[in-house]
C-alpha cells in the first residue's frame, strides 16, 4: 500500500506498476477486496455458526447420545424410544394438530376476509389497521395474564361468562374444561397474533390491478364470485406462504399452554409438543430426549414444508 | 390514504357512493369500526382498569364496568413486589444490547454480501436463509446446551446480557430485508466512491448508511420489540431474579401474587411497546409488508 505519488497519477496508470507489485493487479486485488468482504461477513457468521447453525448439528448428534454423571455415550434410537413412549407422547401431538387445524380455521380465514373488508373502507382506515395490529406489540406473557385471569374465569364474574350470561347464552368453565381449553387458546392467539397476516394480506390487495375487478364486473360476476375468481388467485401466492408460516409458528404452540393452563391444563388437554421438550430439557434433566423431540418434530415441520414446495412450484 | 383517488378494489367506488351502496357503505363502516373498538381495545381498557378494582370488586357479579373504587395501590404493590424498576431496566438494557449488535453486525454482513461479494458469499447466504426453516423450538435445547458452555472457549454465558445480544445476531431475517435495500442501491455510487479513494468501511458509514436510515430504523424496532416480547429464550438463560425480563419476572411472581396486582404489572410491562408501536407504526406497519417473511 506504499503509494507515495499523487493521487491523480495513480487512477490514471494502477496497472502499469504491476511488475513490480503483482498483487495490485487482478488476482491480487480481488484477494484483498475479498479480505476486506470476509472481515465485514466475520461477526454475523460467526453468530450463525455458533447460535444457529453448529446447534442444527448438535442437536441430531444429541439426540442419538445420552449423558449420564458427565458421560456421553452413543446410544442409538434409544432416546427416540424413550420419548415416544412417553405417555404424555401422543397427546401432545394431537393436541398440537387440534390447535394448528383450529387456528388454521379460524386465524387464517378470518384475517383474509377482514383485510378484504377492511381493503374496501375509504374512511377510517389507519385507525382499523392500528387497532387490528395493536394486540401484536404486547408482550405475550402480558395478554395472557389478562386473558388467564380476567376474559377466562370461570366463575360469572368473568369478561367473556359475563358476556355469554348478559346474551343469555350457557356460560363455560373455559380452561378448568378440557373440551374448551383448545378453543380458548386459539381465540387468545388469535387475537393476540392476527394482526400481522391482516397487514400482510392488505398490502397483497392492494397490489390487484383495478381492471380485473372491473373486467369480472362487466361479465356479471357479483361479489363473492369476484373473491373467488379475482381475489384469491391474484393473492394465491401469499395466502400458501402465510399458511405455511402459521402451520410452523402453531406447531410451536408453548406460551399459551405454559400461562393460561399452567402447561398441562385440565386433563392433559393443553400439553403441547414444545412443552413437552421444555418438560424433558429443563424439568426431567433429559436434554437427550427433548432434542430427539426437536428433531421429530423438525422432520415433521420439513413434510409441510415439502409439501408447500410442491404446491407452489405445481402452478408456476 | 386519499379519500377517492385509490384504485379500484372488490367494489367499484361509483357504487358506493350512490343510493343503496352509500347507505350499506356508511352502515358497514359503523358497525365494523364499533365492533373492532371493542374487540381489539376492549380487553386492554378491561386490564387497565380491571387492575384498579379491589379484591372483592373483581370477583363481583356482574362485573363492573368502571372500577366503583379505584386502587391506584395495585399499580404500587407491583411496582414495589415485582421490583419492576429493575426488570423494566434490565429489558431495556438487553433491547438496546440487541439493536446496538444486531445494526453493526448484521448490517457489515448484509453490505459486504451485498456490495463486496466475498467468495462464497452465495453459499453463506443461502446458509443464513436456510435458519428460516428451521422452527426456534428445534433448536431450543441445543442452543442452551451451547450457551451454558461454548465451543472451543467453554465460557457458561448464563446470567449473561451476551446470551440475548448474540444469538439474535443470527437473523436471516434481517439480513435479507438489509441485503434487499442495499442491493437497490446504484453500483455507480459504490465506483465513485471507490475511484475517490474511498475504503469500503468509508463507503459504508458516508454513503451506504445516510441512504438506509429506514429499514435500519425498522431492524431497530424490530430488535426491540423481540427482545421485549420474547420470554422462554431469556426465561432459560437468565435464571436468577437480578437478570430476569419483565415478562419472566411477571411470570415467576404470578403464583404467590394477588391476581389485580399480576395484571397491574402486565400492563405497566406492555406500556413501552405500545408506546412505541404508537409513534412507529408507519415504520413497524411499511416494514412488515416490505418483508412480510417473518414467522
Amino acid at each position: 500500500m506504499a503509494i507515495t505519488t499523487a493521487p491523480g497519477s495513480v487512477r490514471e496508470a494502477p496497472r502499469p506498476a504491476s511488475p513490480a507489485r503483482p498483487a495490485r493487479t487482478g488476482l491480487g486485488r480481488k484477494v484483498r477486496d475479498n479480505l476486506t468482504g470476509h472481515a465485514f461477513l466475520i461477526g454475523a457468521v460467526l453468530c450463525f455458526a455458533v447460535f444457529s447453525w453448529y446447534p442444527m448439528i448438535r442437536g441430531i448428534v444429541m439426540s442419538f447420545q445420552r449423558t449420564r454423571r458427565g458421560v456421553t455415550s452413543w446410544v442409538g434410537w434409544d432416546n427416540y424410544i424413550r420419548i415416544v413412549n412417553d405417555p404424555s407422547f401422543w397427546t401432545a401431538w394431537k393436541n398440537t394438530f387440534y390447535f394448528t387445524v383450529l387456528a388454521l380455521v379460524v386465524g387464517y380465514v378470518v384475517p383474509f376476509f377482514v383485510a378484504i373488508l377492511l381493503n374496501e373502507f375509504r374512511h377510517a382506515r389507519g385507525y382499523l389497521r392500528i387497532l387490528v395490529y395493536l394486540p401484536v406489540m404486547l408482550p405475550p406473557a402480558s395478554a395472557l395474564f389478562l386473558f388467564k385471569f380476567y376474559a377466562y374465569d370461570p366463575s360469572e364474574a368473568g369478561l367473556f361468562n359475563a358476556i355469554l350470561k348478559a346474551l343469555h347464552l350457557p356460560t363455560s368453565q373455559w380452561m378448568q374444561s378440557p373440551e374448551m381449553t383448545m378453543p380458548a387458546m386459539v381465540l387468545a392467539s388469535t387475537w393476540m397474533n392476527m394482526g400481522s397476516a391482516v397487514l400482510i394480506y392488505l398490502a397483497a390487495l392492494q397490489n390487484i390491478p383495478g381492471e380485473l375487478y372491473e373486467a369480472a364486473e362487466l361479465d356479471g360476476a357479483g361479489i363473492w364470485r369476484r373473491i373467488v375468481n379475482v381475489t384469491i388467485p391474484q393473492t394465491r401466492l401469499i395466502l400458501l406462504l402465510l399458511a405455511m408460516l402459521q402451520i410452523v409458528a402453531t406447531m410451536q404452540l408453548f406460551i399459551e399452554p405454559l400461562i393460561l393452563a399452567n402447561g398441562a391444563g385440565a386433563e392433559d388437554s393443553a400439553t403441547s409438543v414444545a412443552y413437552l421438550i421444555y418438560q424433558h430439557g429443563f424439568f426431567q434433566n433429559d436434554l437427550n430426549g427433548a432434542a430427539a423431540l426437536g428433531v421429530i418434530m423438525l422432520v415433521v415441520l420439513a413434510g409441510f414444508s415439502a409439501a408447500y414446495a410442491r404446491l407452489t412450484a405445481k402452478q408456476d | 390514504m386519499a379519500q377517492d383517488s385509490g384504485t379500484r378494489t372488490l367494489i367499484s367506488h361509483a357504487q358506493l357512493r350512490r343510493g343503496r351502496g352509500k347507505a350499506i357503505y356508511w352502515t358497514l363502516l359503523t358497525v365494523v369500526v364499533a365492533v373492532f373498538t371493542l374487540v381489539f381495545l376492549g380487553p386492554l381498557y378491561w386490564m387497565v382498569t380491571g387492575a384498579l378494582k379491589s379484591g372483592q370488586e373483581i370477583a363481583q357479579t356482574p362485573p363492573t364496568l368502571f372500577p366503583a373504587d379505584p386502587q391506584p395501590q395495585n399499580y404500587v404493590d407491583a411496582w414495589n413486589n415485582l421490583d419492576l424498576a429493575k426488570l423494566l431496566f434490565n429489558t431495556f438494557y438487553y433491547a438496546t444490547g440487541a439493536v446496538l449488535f444486531q445494526l453493526v453486525l448484521d448490517t457489515a454482513a448484509a453490505y459486504s454480501l451485498s456490495k463486496l461479494r466475498p467468495v462464497f458469499g452465495n453459499a453463506i447466504l443461502g446458509l443464513m436463509l436456510a435458519t428460516l426453516m428451521i422452527p426456534a423450538m428445534v433448536l431450543i435445547v441445543p442452543q442452551y446446551v451451547t450457551v451454558i458452555d461454548l465451543p472451543i472457549l467453554h465460557i457458561n454465558l448464563l446470567d449473561s446480557p451476551f446470551a440475548i445480544w448474540l444469538p439474535l445476531v443470527a437473523n436471516a431475517f434481517n439480513i435479507f430485508l438489509l441485503k434487499r435495500f442495499f442491493d437497490s442501491i446504484p453500483e455507480d455510487l459504490m465506483a465513485a466512491a471507490l475511484v475517490d479513494g474511498a475504503t469500503p468501511l468509508r463507503t459504508l458509514w458516508s454513503i451506504i448508511l445516510p441512504m438506509s436510515r429506514p429499514i435500519l430504523g425498522v431492524v431497530s424496532i424490530f430488535a426491540v420489540t423481540a427482545v421485549w416480547k420474547d420470554f422462554l429464550w431469556p426465561k432459560l438463560v437468565m435464571p436468577s431474579p437480578e437478570t430476569r425480563t419483565v415478562s419472566v419476572g411477571i411470570y415467576a411472581f404470578a403464583g404467590g401474587t394477588p391476581m389485580n396486582v399480576v395484571v397491574a404489572a402486565s400492563v405497566i410491562a406492555a406500556i413501552p411497546t405500545v408506546v412505541i408501536f404508537l409513534i412507529f407504526q408507519r415504520n413497524i406497519m411499511s416494514g412488515l409488508t416490505t418483508g412480510s417473511l417473518k414467522g
